[in-house]
């Protein structure tokens, strides 16, 4: 506005005053925006009240008298609504938490395969990203579901796995271990395990600061993750039993269950999401520059040595803000499970608890507000990591 | 999708202020058409045919209405909804009229901001089961995986049910009805639970439809009725009346085939039904020979059932407890005096 400073009225005067007047507009902006938001809601309110729907979040605390497939917390129909989407958004987070890590891994596998100088394995890679990336992950997941898992054999025609473990329409059912006497210890055993082997990485780090040289880490890492469980265990007992999942009544019963829901959603997201995280990983290794790899092997590293001291932590800087982004992609995604039947949050929340109570403004607006914090608490742990690994500039 | 879209619609909706609730009749006259909310896909009830006319039970009495107003029962736009969008498709405003086999439930009258009419059809829920598991009770089912739709009253008398009897079961539930029955269909489940009219309307859309069969326990009520916004009581009376009229017609052997006849009777309780006495059409907004129009377009209420839903149709089922109560039913009609 004031191109020409000469033309900047005197400083004396108020209203002639930039800063002043700036700062009054924004004041005036944000009243008038606190005013509209109070007017809508006062307005919702009423109208709420004038069409005679029920309002408030009262109904949480009401039971829900419908049952839910899966579920990580202990559930059933006479508990409340409230318990019903956290039984919900526990879901969500299962096959989220789940589907980030194999979608990670896969995706450093493809990702690292598509710049391989085996042509084949180059470009089977390439093939993968290309027609998963651009499929919709609806058609997929329904493709998954519709035409893969559901015509499994029944459940008195299971396929057997191997190892116990069965397949069938009703789900993936794998043995699990039955908690032996020496359950506990063995897991105290575990613990002590963990505690000495990170005491062991820290000080073969000093050691090999200090002196060049270094103990083998993960042949006595290993060792003693074995050992000591297995030692407690024979102190105290324990005859480990397996749990196999047999054919009880109308279903298999026994061992953990895979439900074809949860599993034809994780293939779904796990596949999809890994294509991108591929195409970001790749990136992220190819705008390292070429002269990082010639200066590393010119001192004579060899080749793993320099994708893993030198290339990927200068890739990482590029790959963690585009990978978060993924992350929030696969956990948003995974709503899509309401065509699909696997319940979590959107399919709990906006299926029988906005249909039996009727308050869509409500249940919708908590199931954005949890999908917000769930993002929000995912960026923040993502950017404290990229901070973390940030280059520091000397 | 559709459920955010519609739950914004009625942000959007509940936001402008004074949202009208009142003249649905009018708005109506003002369109040339009744918006009503159908089934999509329940053969008997509400499906549209082969050459993309609605037809069904439901169907026939958003038609009846039509034929009330306009004295043409093709002034309808059908509105086909899910039984997840339907509530909130009336309480937007969306539809005019829900006629979408919705039972009757004290919370959904009170809480949900709409009014239902008169029970039009009395059913209960029911299980289907492959005849192959040998099983000949729906008290034999524990441990079975049953497949159910979301949202429904179906859901919760399931889980009533398993409860009520100590019994176990793995239930999968989905949006849609269309996705339940494939899921049912593909062996996902033991057993399907749904209305006994819809079970009997299903089956025939099974792959094999002889190796299912319906299981005699009927675990719960399901009286299906109309439904409307509250707050209008004209568009209210209206939809309740054609309703009594359409019971009204068959209980004093008012028909299609013989409507015209009648209007020359004698009867005081026919004449007064079809507005040749007095003038009740004028106290719901609509000329006197209301019922007329309406036996003319679709008949009356046992020629509609037989029609969509018994004898005339694929599906065969009995009046039961639909036929008049001068039958052994409990369909009955307020006076119309």
């Amino acid at each position: 506005m004031f191109g020409d400073g000469a033309e900047r009225p005197p400083k004396g005067s108020l209203t002639g005053n930039p800063a002043v007047r700036a700062a009054f507009f924004q004041i005036l902006l944000v009243v008038a925006l606190v005013a509209l938001g109070w007017w809508a809601a006062g307005n919702v309110a009423a109208n709420l009240r004038a069409a005679n729907i029920a309002t408030g979040f009262g109904f949480l605390w009401d039971p829900a008298n419908f049952d839910i497939t899966q579920s990580l917390i202990s559930y059933n129909a006479s508990m409340s609504y409230g318990r019903a989407l956290l039984v919900g958004l526990l879901n969500t987070l299962l096959v989220s938490a789940i589907g980030i890590v194999l979608a990670t891994l896969l995706g450093f596998v493809v990702g690292i395969a598509r710049l391989s100088k085996n042509v084949l394995v180059a470009k089977l890679a390439q093939i993968y990203v290309e027609l998963l990336r651009n499929v919709p992950l609806l058609l997929q997941l329904l493709f998954w579901y519709n035409a893969v898992l559901k015509p499994l054999p029944g459940p008195r025609q299971s396929l057997e796995l191997g190892g116990g473990a069965l397949l069938n329409n009703r789900g993936l059912f794998l043995p699990t271990i039955d908690a032996p006497a020496g359950g506990p210890a063995a897991l105290a055993g575990l613990g002590v395990a963990a505690l000495a082997c990170a005491a062991l990485v820290l000080w073969n780090r000093r050691r090999v600061e200090a002196t060049g040289r270094s103990v083998p880490v993960l042949p006595i890492a290993i060792a003693l993750l074995v050992a000591l469980p297995a030692v407690s265990l024979a102190l105290f007992g324990g005859a480990i039993s397996l749990n196999y999942p047999e054919l009880r009544g109308f279903n298999v019963a026994g061992g953990v269950t895979l439900l074809p829901e949860f599993v034809a959603l994780l293939l779904g997201l796990v596949l999809y999401t890994a294509a991108f995280i591929a195409e970001i990983v790749r990136a992220g290794i190819v705008s390292v520059s070429k002269g990082q790899t010639e200066a590393a092997e010119a001192l004579g590293l060899r080749r793993g040595l320099v994708t893993r001291l030198v290339i990927v932590p200068q890739a990482l800087r590029l790959i963690i803000p585009p990978l978060t982004g993924q992350y929030l992609n696969l956990t948003k995604n995974s709503s899509l499970a309401v065509a699909i039947g696997y319940p979590e949050l959107v399919q709990v929340g906006a299926g029988p608890v906005l249909q039996n109570t009727g308050q869509a403004l409500e249940v919708i607006s908590l199931i954005m507000l949890v999908y917000l914090i769930i993002s929000l608490v995912t960026s923040l742990v993502m950017n404290l990591y990229n901070r973390r690994i940030a280059l520091v500039e000397r | 999708m559709k459920r955010l879209l519609a739950s914004l619609a009625l942000t959007t909706t509940l936001l402008a202020a004074g949202a009208a609730t009142a003249g649905t009749l009018d708005q109506v006259k003002q369109r040339g058409q009744v918006v009503c909310g159908s089934n999509p896909s329940l053969a008997g009830f509400g499906v549209p045919d082969d050459k993309g006319q609605w037809v069904g039970f439901d169907v026939d009495y958003c038609r009846a209405v039509a034929a009330a107003i306009f004295n043409d029962p093709t002034k309808v736009k059908f509105v086909p909804l899910s039984a997840k969008d339907r509530f909130t498709a009336l309480q937007t405003g969306e539809i005019d009229l829900l006629v979408r086999n919705s039972t009757w439930t004290m919370s959904r009258d009170t809480a949900l901001g709409v009014s239902f009419t008169a029970t039009n059809f009395y059913d209960g829920q029911a299980f289907m089961v492959r005849k192959k598991l040998g099983v000949s009770s729906a008290l034999e089912l524990n441990g079975a995986t049953v497949c159910v739709q979301q949202g429904t009253t179906t859901e919760l008398n399931l889980a009533d049910f398993f409860r009520s009897n100590k019994m176990k079961y793995e239930i999968v539930s989905f949006a849609t009805n269309a996705e339940t029955v494939r899921a049912y269909d593909s062996g996902r489940c033991d057993a399907f639970t749904t209305d006994t009219s819809a079970l009997y309307a299903e089956r025939l859309r099974l792959t094999n439809p002889d190796e299912h069969v319906i299981l005699p326990e009927i675990i719960s009520k399901e009286p299906f009725a109309p439904v409307v916004r509250k707050g209008d009581e004209q568009w209210f009376d209206l939809v309740r009346w054609v309703g009594f009229a359409l019971v009204g017609a068959e209980e004093l052997g008012v028909a299609q085939t013989n409507v015209d006849e009648m209007t020359k009777s004698e009867s005081p309780e026919i004449r007064r039904l079809l507005g040749v006495e007095s003038k009740f059409g004028e106290g719901i907004g609509l000329g006197n020979d209301w019922v007329v129009r309406i036996i003319k377009a679709v008949g009356n209420y046992g020629e509609i059932f037989d029609r969509n839903l018994g004898d005339g149709s694929r599906l065969k089922i009995k009046r039961g407890m639909n036929a008049l109560w001068s039958k052994g039913g409990v369909q009955y009609s307020p006076p119309i005096r």
